[in-house]
């Protein structure tokens, strides 16, 4: 019997373990399934990453160092090239790994910490044929940054999240030419910085409320067939445009990868993908935390270790048997506010909560409601839904509540 | 000089190379893609067809059922995945209803076995999630599902077991009739055999006229599908096929036997010449989508994870064109919808029209119809798993998390005859890259394997042949060479 297993080494997990190891447990096991810890980060070398949480600009690699050092100076157990086949909903692991083939773990408290993928074209439904050179933005990101080969010469991009957004600028960087980076919304999903340091500083133009109709081309890509979309989101045939092109990139969306947690039997919120949780970050299974890409998808790393470490301390607690006050409130949100983690409060205690909006908002106030009355409320020139906003509700706010209402005012 | 050359590698040349490698002739078998399976044989509904279908009398009738029946035995020798899972043909109204009792009658004389016509209420308790509006079926239990692909494979890598030989990337140019047989030639390459076998699917009208027969012609049929990932795919157990109609057969709704759900194909007949055009469209989605969903409810279409076209090469004539217009020469053309099923039946077939030409058939003692199945680490118990990890620890890595294909399964497939040289052959083999992220996480890795394993630079491999590379140079090499 393990105390504590963490599946996934990058930055939630890591930042997991060094915070139940920081609460006192000792027995921990980390379950890696690349051949090193870091997870995403290892292959995002541009910087901007731990502005909040260190005050200071570093790359990914640099970030994922700082938690990862302290993995081994706290002597905190890992396995490398690990996967975990499934969990149980009693606790039970499966992995396998090329020393210990197929093996099992029982744990006291598990930490899911699996991360996300991209969605791939084949989830599109893209009219055309399948050639070779169209990737998922990760995988063009990958192959550059981590294997040392170029996927693409001429480029477009489909969707203008942030990592379409930085492999626009890399692409670049390498002498790609990127010719236009197709988003079908009228805004972008990705952080204003980096469409002003991915885009405008090369002169890369961001084409909103377009998408990609049709893919050309038999063995590698020769081109595609771009459309403005009307406020259906349907293309308008007239403005069907080609442009020549050997690679298309996509960064369409990021699935949290929770086939895992469906096999244990974790309940799923249908707007997150990602585990219902407490503000413990415990899914409905006791003893079983989530955190990280895997719970939601966040915009910036720092809120990932942060809410890693509510989950490490968490479980260290559950672990040595301790608990707070009890008390049962459900959070809701209106529809301009998508989802909030956590969705449920079980203890009294003070509770950050993390929210996403469903469009770009100027001039809002962010009201918390108990009962029909505000009991909090805070102002913000501008929301978007590429950007996280956060909630801090006090100990003394949660008392006689049983329903808190998370709704934007538009001003 | 070989004793037969079979053009075309799909599944009717397959298994008709192995049906050949039962005697003791020196075959080869060529084929103008880079890997076997190419064809219609690559994208169709995966169906083994009870057999009501056909006209009576038919020679797809005939061999339809006869194929269907030998088809659970090949797969079994061939270690290839089949189930009998059985199908249904849903009725919305009357004139479905009449249609269905034609069917009932028209298998009966084809000799389908225990078809069945069953009323609503059975209808929705054998399958719940039928569509409500559905009023009757016929109920075929010998329907049953298989992987083309894999069956292709595996029938072309037992054939080369037996001695067979394979030449892929070889587009059949000319055939030349020399002393005692024919001279194939591609480029600067050339075949001879005393036996031809046209089994060139689309192209086979073209390669008969090579050696003067223009008694048909052959034209692409598009058919579309939308392929749903595994969790949507115990929706229904059976194939659900609606009643066809003067609009066609209709989109059907069928798991795999991989487990995922499939639904399709849209049918649209193309001019002869247009045997290249595999896009999918716009409108095809809205087709599939919009049927699927009328026949059967639930179907999640978000949960989308590819779509593809095939095409189906339909013959001038209604039936399979199985003729020998030259001794020693047979064409197996136009074989659309029931081919796959009929297929081991057609390979019987064509033996016995040579045969009786007056060719020697002598029984290959050493002919031995098993092929280790290449799932067969996917399926094993733990127990099985860790004894072959223990003796190869490559088994041990996970390469694809969604199918959860290991490292040793891959190097295996690139080990295999007939071996993949590709990414999608790769994928074909292995399932590696076909789950829900479509290799998002580990084609990287499996373009370093093959690279490594062919002995080549990582930017030399492709996705499927050609000029299809997945990488064009190292970093920091770009626009150096142009």
């Amino acid at each position: 019997m393990t105390d504590l297993v963490i599946i996934g080494g990058g930055p939630a997990g890591m930042s997991a373990a060094v915070a139940a190891y920081e609460s006192g447990i000792r027995d921990i096991l980390i379950l890696e399934r690349d051949d090193s810890l870091g997870g995403i980060l290892k292959q995002c070398i541009h910087n901007g990453f731990g502005l909040h949480k260190f005050g200071e600009e570093l790359t990914g690699p640099e970030y994922a160092w700082k938690y990862e050092q302290r993995v081994h100076e706290l002597g905190i157990e890992y396995k490398l090239n690990t996967m975990v086949l499934s969990v149980s909903p009693d606790k039970v692991i499966t992995a396998t790994n090329t020393e210990d083939g197929i093996f099992t773990v029982e744990a006291k408290a598990i930490i899911l910490a699996m991360g996300c993928r991209e969605r791939s074209k084949g989830a599109l439904n893209i009219a055309g044929s399948r050639p070779a050179g169209i990737f998922s933005a990760g995988t063009a990101q990958k192959f550059v940054n981590m294997e040392g080969y170029m996927p693409g010469k001429e480029v477009v991009i489909l969707g203008s999240g942030d990592i379409g957004l930085i492999m626009a600028r890399r692409m670049t960087l390498e002498g790609a030419k990127v010719k236009a980076v197709c988003e079908l919304m009228p805004y972008s999903g990705g952080l204003a910085r980096n469409i002003e340091q991915c885009l405008n500083d090369f002169d890369i133009p961001l084409r909103l409320s377009h998408t990609v109709v049709q893919i050309h081309g038999k063995e590698r890509l020769e081109g595609v067939t771009i459309a403005k979309v009307d406020e259906r989101r349907q293309p308008i045939a007239e403005t069907r445009e080609f442009i020549p092109c050997d690679t298309l990139l996509l960064s369409v969306g990021l699935i949290p990868e929770n086939e895992l947690s469906l096999g244990a039997g974790i309940d799923l919120d249908p707007v997150t993908n990602g585990p219902v949780v407490d503000q413990d970050r415990q899914t409905c299974i006791e003893g079983i935390y989530s955190c990280g890409n895997v719970l939601h998808v966040h915009d910036l790393v720092d809120y990932v270790s942060e809410e890693a470490e509510i989950a490490g301390k968490s479980a260290a607690e559950y672990i040595s048997g301790m608990s707070g006050e009890k008390t049962n409130i459900t959070l809701k949100t209106d529809g301009k506010i998508r989802y909030t983690v956590p969705s449920k409060i079980t203890s009294k205690k003070d509770v950050k909560v993390y929210f996403r909006v469903a469009d770009v908002y100027r001039n809002v106030k962010i009201n918390v409601l108990s009962g029909g009355e505000v009991i909090f409320s805070k102002k913000k020139p501008k929301v978007a839904p590429g950007e996280m906003e956060t909630v801090m509700l006090k100990k003394d706010m949660l008392e006689n509540v049983s329903e808190l209402s998370f709704e934007l005012e538009v001003m | 000089m070989y004793d037969c050359v079979v053009i075309g590698a799909g599944v009717v040349g397959a298994m008709t190379a192995r049906e050949l490698s039962k005697y003791n002739l020196k075959i080869c078998i060529v084929d103008k893609e880079n890997d076997v399976a190419m064809g219609a044989t690559k994208a169709n509904s995966a169906i083994v067809h009870a057999g009501f279908d056909a006209k009576e009398g038919s020679l797809k009738a005939r061999l339809n059922v006869q194929g269907s029946k030998m088809m659970e035995q090949v797969a079994a020798d061939l270690g290839v995945k089949y189930i009998n899972n059985g199908s249904l043909v849903i009725g919305f109204n009357d004139e479905d209803k009449k249609t269905i009792a034609e069917l009932y009658e028209r298998g009966k004389n084809n000799g389908v076995e225990n078809l069945e016509i069953v009323d609503k209420k059975r209808l929705h308790e054998i399958e719940p999630n039928v569509s409500g509006n559905a009023v009757c079926a016929l109920y075929a239990p010998t329907g049953s599902i298989i992987c083309p692909y894999e069956l292709t494979i595996a029938a072309v890598g037992n054939a080369m077991d037996n001695g067979a030989e394979l030449k892929l990337n070889f587009p059949v140019e000319k055939i030349d009739v020399i002393d005692g047989g024919y001279e194939v030639v591609s480029g600067r390459e050339k075949v001879e055999a005393r036996m031809v076998i046209n089994a060139a699917g689309l192209y086979s009208d073209k390669i008969a006229a090579m050696v003067g027969d223009e008694s048909f012609t052959v034209h692409p049929r598009r058919g579309e599908y939308i392929l749903l990932d595994k969790d949507a795919g115990t929706l229904v157990n059976r194939t659900i096929f609606r009643t066809p109609s003067k609009m066609g057969k209709g989109i059907l709704v069928s798991p795999t036997v991989d487990g995922n759900l499939l639904t399709g194909p849209t049918s649209e007949d193309m001019d002869c010449y247009e045997k290249g055009n595999k896009d999918t469209t716009a409108g095809g989605f809205g087709k599939i989508i919009k049927e699927a969903m009328e026949n059967v409810d639930g179907v999640q279409f978000r949960k989308t994870i590819t779509s593809f076209c095939g095409l189906r090469a339909v013959g001038s004539t209604g039936d399979f064109i199985i003729t020998s217009p030259k001794q020693g020469f047979v064409n197996a053309a136009g074989i659309e919808s029931p081919g796959l099923s009929a297929s081991p039946a057609i390979a019987q077939y064509i033996a016995e029209m040579l045969k009786e030409q007056g060719y020697e058939f002598e029984e290959n003692k050493d002919f031995n119809p098993k092929r280790a199945p290449m799932h067969h680490f996917r399926e094993a118990s733990i127990e099985e798993k860790n004894e072959i990890i223990k003796k190869d620890k490559s088994f041990g890595r996970i390469i694809c998390r969604c199918e959860t294909v290991t490292e040793g399964e891959i190097l295996q497939a690139i080990r295999t005859n007939p071996k993949p040289t590709d990414l999608d052959g790769v994928k074909r083999r292995t399932r590696a890259q076909m789950g829900r992220c479509q290799g998002g996480f580990c084609m990287p890795y499996i373009v370093n394997l093959l690279a490594k394993e062919m002995n080549v630079p990582v930017e030399a491999v492709t996705k499927c042949g050609g000029k299809s590379v997945v990488n064009f140079s190292k970093t920091k090499e770009v626009g150096a060479n142009d």
